[in-house]
């Protein structure tokens, strides 16, 4: 169990190290000067005050000394937490704007990702179990893998939201409210979160479903069913092991689709214009704000990161091989 | 078995299967339209008619037209053609990619195969789209090849990780012992002993990263970091632009429903030839 969850760790600290190091490359390769961006908009006449300028934000921005001593300066920051600071809502610090979308997106994917995998693995479990349910819940489950999370997400504004009117479609809660500890703000709250939460619950549903019944069909006709049959043992105890042994690799899927996940958690939000981390990173891009954009691909990778370690640990719960130290699944 | 035969005998049972047949017809139907649809369309996709703007469906325009009065079909067979490129480029290089490296890994083991294993390991865990984000933002790429390549670059890892095991189970196997033994060169035992036995199933990724590259190409289209230029279109513009300009508000459904229903009937069509070929490829799942 230590050597499996060292060798994980080992992993994900080398992937942060890549995503930093990709981070902070990036930007220097992009064409153009991110700080003529500015000075441009600035819209600063005399010659004199824009190199005043320039000089002031290349001392803000650190863009003044050696790659190799920016490069280190960029990984003292983000391990006290500093992201830099934000060219669209200058001077707000990036780590402010981004703890500010951060509740918001967790809000929506946190239940979506859990709700979808619990409940597709329920039905695709069921539906291995009977024709006519299999029948049904395949072809549909296709169709909802095979949509654009954006898509459905269109679609569900525009039939839920706008011509039955049930939901609102735009924004985190109402314009004319201001956030505050009341019943009618944390109505009018879930109101918005309900649709970017079924668009993305119901877009995931399909994927569990197909792979829980695919795996449980499989290991209805493996060895140990045909022996507990022989042995005529009631076909719950037969089924309950079944449901067990394909519980692991759905586990597995679920670290695996954790980073899609993300994706299409992000162009949900860009649809219904949610104020969470897509939203942002949509902004950032519309106004060139590299380092709020940097700030949040940093912010997601450690999320995922995370997540992804939080799941290794669960893996050590429901797989006894791991804990023996067999090294069953590295995978 | 000889070769031909067995080739004959795939092909039998594929065409037996409705699946197959079934997903065959659609994607068929829409690779048609989208080859030869964007010649017989009567209106060129960015060309506005001041006169017919937020038509419904209607004889004139079968799938209605837009807000500045462009006309949705010829912009809908228009984007299919991108779609296609996006998703056979995009495949092809993922496919590629994932393939040299898990055969390489699989193949080679030792301190190659613990790098490569690394490498995919970074690449799987890191969330694709957000990186492709971001260097789309950044290198400013604005070309359909350029987007293939991206997504192809950032999709390979479960394909090499599932090559890889594959080739360390054939590896072991005595055939190839022989092989090895008989003096054959790596490239050629990769090649002549391993790699046959692969191809259904490579067949089948293929099949499942174009659905994919087709999916991220859309959504990437969609938040605006798809190919621009005067005549670029593509099923995920189409969806930008009809949110941008409130298609939603102002219920002009078609401008919407249209380019994500064939990206779905494409995608959705492909998976369930996936199904299919499954049965066609593996003997036991035939009799059902």
């Amino acid at each position: 169990m230590r050597t499996y969850l060292l060798r994980k760790l080992a992993i994900y600290v080398l992937t942060f190290v890549v995503a930093v190091t990709l981070n902070w490359v990036l930007p220097r390769l992009m064409p153009g000067d991110p700080i003529q961006t500015m000075l441009s908009r600035a819209a600063v006449a005399h010659p004199e005050s824009i190199a005043a300028m320039r000089d002031y934000y290349e001392r803000v921005f650190g863009l003044d000394l050696p790659l190799w001593q920016q490069y280190v300066n960029y990984w003292g920051e983000l391990l006290r937490g500093n992201l830099g600071t934000s060219v669209w809502l200058f001077p707000a610090p990036v780590s402010e704007i981004i703890g500010g979308a951060v509740p918001y997106t967790l809000a929506v994917m946190l239940p979506s990702i859990l709700l979808s995998w619990v409940v597709g693995n329920r039905i695709g479990a069921l539906a291995a179990r009977s024709r006519w349910l299999d029948n049904t819940v395949l072809p549909v489950g296709y169709v909802l893998t095979a949509m654009p999370y954006m898509w459905l997400a269109i679609v569900l504004a525009w039939s839920l939201g706008i011509v039955a009117g049930w939901f609102p479609v735009a924004g985190g809660y109402d314009f004319t409210l201001a956030p505050t500890w009341t019943w009618k703000f944390a109505v009018d709250l879930l109101q918005h979160w309900f649709l970017p939460f079924l668009s993305l619950f119901v877009v995931q549903l399909g994927g569990w479903a197909i792979g829980m019944r695919n795996l449980i069909i499989y290991e209805l006709e493996s060895d140990y069913t045909n022996y507990l049959d022989a042995l005529g043992a009631p076909r719950r105890l037969v089924r309950g092991y079944a449901f067990r042994n394909a519980m692991l690799p759905q586990v597995t899927g679920l670290a695996l689709q954790l980073g899609t996940i993300v994706g299409g958690a992000l162009v949900t939000e860009v649809v219904f214009a949610y104020p969470g981390l897509g939203k942002l990173i949509l902004s950032a891009i519309q106004n060139q704000d590299y380092f709020l954009l940097q700030g949040a691909l940093l912010f997601i990778v450690l999320g995922v990161l995370v997540a992804n370690f939080v799941i290794d640990l669960v893996y050590v719960l429901v797989d006894p091989r791991t804990r023996t130290g067999m090294q069953g699944a590295t995978a | 078995m000889s070769a031909p035969k067995r080739v004959n005998e795939t092909l039998y049972f594929a065409f037996r299967n409705p699946k197959v047949v079934g997903a065959a017809v659609v994607v068929g139907v829409m690779l048609l339209a989208a080859v030869l649809g964007p010649s017989l369309v009567a209106f060129s996709p960015t060309e506005r008619t001041p006169g017919a703007t937020m038509l419904p469906p209607s004889g004139d325009h079968w799938f209605g037209t837009t807000m500045q009065g462009q006309d949705v079909l010829s912009q809908f067979v228009v984007g299919l053609r991108s779609t296609f490129l996006v998703g056979v480029l995009g495949a092809a290089i993922a496919g590629a990619v994932g393939l040299t490296i898990g055969f390489v890994a699989g193949y080679r083991g030792g301190w190659l195969d613990e790098l490569l294993n690394m490498l995919t390991n970074i690449v799987l865990v890191i969330p694709g789209f957000v990186v492709l984000i971001i260097i789309n933002a950044y290198l400013g790429v604005r070309s359909l090849p350029m987007q293939a390549l991206f997504i192809g670059l950032s999709s390979w890892p479960w394909v090499a990780r599932a090559v890889r095991s594959q080739t360390l189970s054939l590896r072991s196997r005595d055939y190839i012992d022989l092989a090895r033994m008989s003096g054959l060169r790596t490239g050629a035992i990769i090649r002549r002993e391993i790699a046959p036995n692969m191809y259904s199933y490579l067949f089948m990724t293929f099949v499942l990263l174009f659905g994919g590259s087709v999916l991220t190409a859309a959504a990437l289209d969609f938040i605006g970091l798809g190919p621009t230029g005067p005549d670029s279109m593509s099923l995920g513009l189409m969806m930008n632009q009809a949110v941008q300009w409130s298609a939603l508000t102002l219920q002009m459904w078609w401008w919407f429903i249209v380019p994500g229903a064939g990206i779905t009937i494409i995608v959705g069509a492909l998976y369930i030839m996936n199904v299919g070929l499954d049965e066609v490829f593996n003997p036991k799942l035939r009799e059902m």
